[in-house]
Parts: C-alpha cells; structure tokens; sequence
C-alpha cells in the first residue's frame, strides 16, 4: 500500500507540550498539582455566558457571515480605538476566528508564497513553527534573551532578516515568558521592518494582562497599521478560552485572502460564542480588571517566592507565567520537570517546550489560585533544597 | 487610594490573611499594611472581623427571618429612633432603611420559628409607631456575602495546555 500521510506533516514535531502532558497522565497521581495550564482558573463571567445562553433560547443557531456579526466586528473595531487607537474599518478591516489560532494559521497561509522566510522568535507559543511550515514558508528562528528579558531587540531582527523574510511574528506579551514589548522597544523594530518592508503578525492574545504600563500594540506606531496583521481574541482576557473565539484586523487585502481560507476551511467562528463576545466587549472591562489585579498578585507572590528561594527570575509584566531559570541545577528543562514533577509531584512545562532558547527554564502558570500557588511553592523550596544539598 | 481599595476587597473576603502576605502580594511593606489597616480601623470604614457560617452543616438549629416593617416617621427624628429601638435588640441580626414598598428590612435570627414570630408580635408589633410587619423566613440559602455555599467546584481544566 502507499504511504496514507503526507510528508509535510510527517515532518512536523508533535509539541513538546504534548510530551509532557502524556508525562503527567501517565503517573495518573491525584496528589500532582498542575503549574502547567494555559488557561485562565476563572470561569467566564456569568453575564457573558448568559448572553450564549440567551442566543441559544432565541434561536440564533445558524451560520453567521464568513467574517462574523456585524456588531461583534464592530465593537471590536470600539475596542481597538479605545484601548489602542487605531482605526480599523469592520467591514474591510476585520475578521472573527475560530481563536487566536486559527488567525495564525491563515493568516501565514494568506500571507507567505513557498520558500518565504517567517521569523518567529522564541520562546514562544507552540504554533507559529508548524503552522509557518504548512503555509510552505521556512520558519526562521531568533533565539531571544533572559538578559533582555526575552524582548525582541533591533540588532537580533536585523542579523535574522533575508531578501526572503515576508513575516515577523511578534508574540509580546508572551507565553511562556511572560516578557513584554514596550513603546520603546516597539519603536526600536519598527526602523528595522520598514526598512526592510516586512509584514508583521502581532499576536496580542495577552494584550489585556499586563502589569506595568498598558500594552501597546505595534500597529499603532507610525507606519505600522499597514503592514501589521493583529491578532487578538476572548480567551485570555474574558477567560473564553471554550469558546473559541479571536480575530484579525490588518490591511484590506491580507484579511480578504484570509476570509478565502476562513470561508473553505471554517464558514463562520460559532454563533454562541460571538453574541457573548459582543457582551464581553460591551459589558466586561470591570471582570477584566478584577481579574488582571488577581494575576498581578500571585505574579508578586511568586516574584517573592522565588526571591526568598535565591532562584534566578526575571520580572514578567505580561500574560500569567513566570519563567524561572533554573540552569544552576546543571540539568536541562526536560530532566528538571521531570524529576519535580516526579519527587514533588507538582507539573510545570519544560521551557524547550516553546524551542531550543527555552532551555535552562520553566513555565510556571499562574492561572491557579493563590492556594495552590503557596503549596506548588512550598514543594518548589523542597525541592530546591534537596537538589542544592545534592551538589555541594 | 487604589492600595487601599485592593486592600478592603481582600479583606472583605479574607480577614485572617497574614500580614507578610498582603504586603507580598499587594506589592507594598508590611509597615504600610500595618499602618492602612490601623487608619482604616480607627475611622471604622473596617468596622469587625468575621467568619461567614453555613449553619445548616451543623447540627445546630437556627432560623432566619426577614421582616418587612411599615412604620410612621417621627418629627425630627425621621426613622432613625425607631431603627434604634429595633436594632437595640440582640437577636436583630441587621436594619436597613429602604425605599419602596415598606421602610425598614430587620434581619433576625432565632432559635425556632416560635421565637422569631414571637419576637414580632410581641416586641415589633406593639412598638407605637410600627403599622405592619411582613415576615418571610428564609429556607435555604444559596450565596451569602459573595461566597456560593455548597460543593466546591473542581478544577476541570486539562493538566497541561499550550
């Protein structure tokens, strides 16, 4: 018989992720607690459910237009001028998908010709590599740095940028990392991709889960909104993540081939899931930042813990992980997660999880409540002691 | 101020919460804690420290009434001699002045319903100025001050995700 699958997918890494989650099932331990999810522990604010739940009663259970109700682009369209400044038309300008992860993938796919060079820096979320690779591009990796914070500098651009670069991925604020871009480091690239007349793909997933100044996006700087696709979406800042619901706004032209892809592939995003969207951008700032304040807590409890522990962490003001680095152990992420995961029995991701510069750390989820946080600590000190005792 | 807000919204839920720990994750010295919650006593905006109860876990037996009272406003005094006379009373758990239908929303609590309904004829009835009363006992409760009283909910989240 001949071979039933193709080679391009073939040759797709399964994710790291997966490697561990297999890990942690297979010990089938009640006792384990998780560090490892990347999804908020709130439930989505019952006013927005009960817009789904409404929908559902009226009977709005049928296809939407390719690119998404009206009135939900256009409160998105409210969204980004209030919170960003930047002016998109609803009707030209945006489209709904089935979340941020589907925007990544056609919009690579609306965006890349075969053997067009995407640079994605990393650490970063599991999906830009693959989903470059089946756009037919070849992904270009920039290995960011702890002693930047994991920010994307202008010199580490420019040594990555070909005469075959297309596409910058941009994933501030990030995950695993939980780094930031600020204006200033955003200003910084921006001379870099104009000059070399590249598009940029801003996943601002995280956009509303920042602690320090309020997240600026990319495609407001001078220059920007025309060569910059941003991504966005419901499951990180209204805890949505069920839901499955993002969108993209950019140039016409990119979101019109996106809206080909979308419309083949996927028809419409869900209906339920849009009309509570539409609440979520009318009606849910105030859950938005009772829950940003809840982050920012645990994210100083854990600065503190790991502080108190002598581990070596840098301040993440962005997204809910803390990335600790844990090179003075002398083992990889991999050994490390593994012997916590198995001696202490608590689950944080191995920081290869999200490529090679992830080595050295982990991703410690804080989307868990601060119960849980103090105990996952406790055991962290344990261990950390054990391991110390160990070397010297 | 938004320190202190932050602070009240924590303490409101978790009153025993440490002081090292709301330094830690309010992001301030354990000092400007101590100070805060000391101003905040002092011009009583914290007026008590409290342990929320579900009494039906209990073997202890208890019944909660809440009272609707109609009362005639006094000359120069308005309802607030009137809400003194009721909240005097021990077993009165809260007194609120309310618009609309009635006046004031007492709060009891008893051992029995004889208790409770005896409290009302005998005492709240016959004070002068009360008109009517309406008392609805309370059979079950759902949510009290914020918090959902029942199962916990579990986590049901996957154990590692992207």
């Amino acid at each position: 018989m001949r071979n039933p699958v193709s080679d391009t997918i073939v040759g797709i890494k399964p994710s790291g992720i997966r490697k561990f989650f297999d890990i942690v099932t297979e010990m089938n331990d009640k006792n384990v607690i998780s560090l490892g999810v990347g999804e908020p522990d709130f439930d989505t604010p019952w006013h927005i459910r009960d817009e789904g739940i409404y929908s559902l009663e009226k009977g709005r259970s049928h296809y939407t237009g390719n690119t998404g109700l009206v009135e939900l682009r256009k409160e998105i369209c409210n969204y980004l001028k209030r919170s960003q400044g930047i002016q998109y038309d609803y009707s030209k300008e945006v489209i709904v998908t089935v979340g941020g992860s589907e925007a990544i993938d056609i919009g690579l796919r609306a965006m890349c010709n075969p053997g067009d060079e995407v640079i994605i820096p990393q650490p970063s979320y599991v999906s830009y590599e693959p989903c470059a690779l089946l756009a037919g591009a070849v992904p270009v990796i920039i290995d960011l740095k702890e002693e930047n914070e994991f920010r994307l500098t202008a010199d580490e651009l420019k040594a990555a940028i070909t005469d075959k670069t297309k596409v910058l991925i941009l994933p501030f604020p990030n995950n695993p990392t939980g780094g930031i871009m600020e204006r200033a480091d955003l200003e910084a690239i921006r001379e870099v991709i104009i000059e070399n007349d590249i598009y940029v793909m801003s996943d601002e997933i995280y956009a509303e889960l920042t602690y320090k100044d309020k997240h600026v996006s990319i495609a407001s700087l001078e220059g920007m909104r025309e060569r910059t696709v941003l991504i966005n979406g419901f499951s990180k800042a209204y805890a949505m993540t069920g839901w499955r619901l993002g969108y993209a706004c950019g140039p016409e032209e990119i979101i019109r081939q996106m809206t080909k892809i979308h419309q083949y592939c996927i028809m419409c995003a869900p209906t339920t899931s849009q009309y509570a969207a539409i609440e979520a951008l009318k009606n849910g700032d105030k859950d938005v930042e009772e829950m940003r304040a809840e982050y920012n807590r645990r994210r100083r409890f854990l600065m503190n813990a790991f502080k108190e522990m002598n581990i070596k962490v840098f301040e993440p003001y962005g997204a809910f992980y803390i990335f600790p680095c844990i090179k003075e152990f002398g083992m990889t992420s991999d050994e490390f997660a593994t012997r916590f995961l198995a001696e202490e029995k608590v689950a944080a991701v191995p920081g290869t999880a999200f490529g090679a510069s992830g080595e050295g750390f982990l991703r410690i989820s804080y989307a868990y409540s601060l119960e849980r946080l103090k105990e996952a600590m406790k055991r962290f000190a344990h261990f950390v002691e054990k391991l110390r005792a160990e070397k010297s | 101020m938004k320190m202190e807000e932050e602070l009240l919204a924590i303490i409101e839920k978790n009153s025993r919460i440490d002081l090292k720990e709301l330094a830690v994750i309010l992001g301030v010295s354990e000092i400007d804690i101590v100070n805060t919650l000391q101003k905040l006593e002092e011009e009583g905006v914290v007026c008590g420290y409290h342990t929320m109860i579900n009494w039906e876990k209990t073997s202890i037996e208890k019944v909660t009434a809440l009272i609707e009272v109609r009362v005639t406003p006094q000359r120069g005094q308005g309802f607030d001699n009137i809400a003194e006379r009721i909240y005097k009373y021990p077993e009165v758990q809260s007194v609120y002045l309310i618009s609309g239908g009635y006046d004031l929303l007492v709060t009891l609590e008893g051992k029995t319903l004889r208790e409770v309904s005896s409290f009302v004829s005998d005492k709240l009835s016959t004070l002068e100025t009360v008109l009517s009363t309406a008392t609805h006992f309370i059979l079950k409760k759902y949510k009290d001050h914020g918090t959902i009283l029942g199962a916990k909910s579990e986590d049901e989240r996957e154990i590692v995700t992207p």
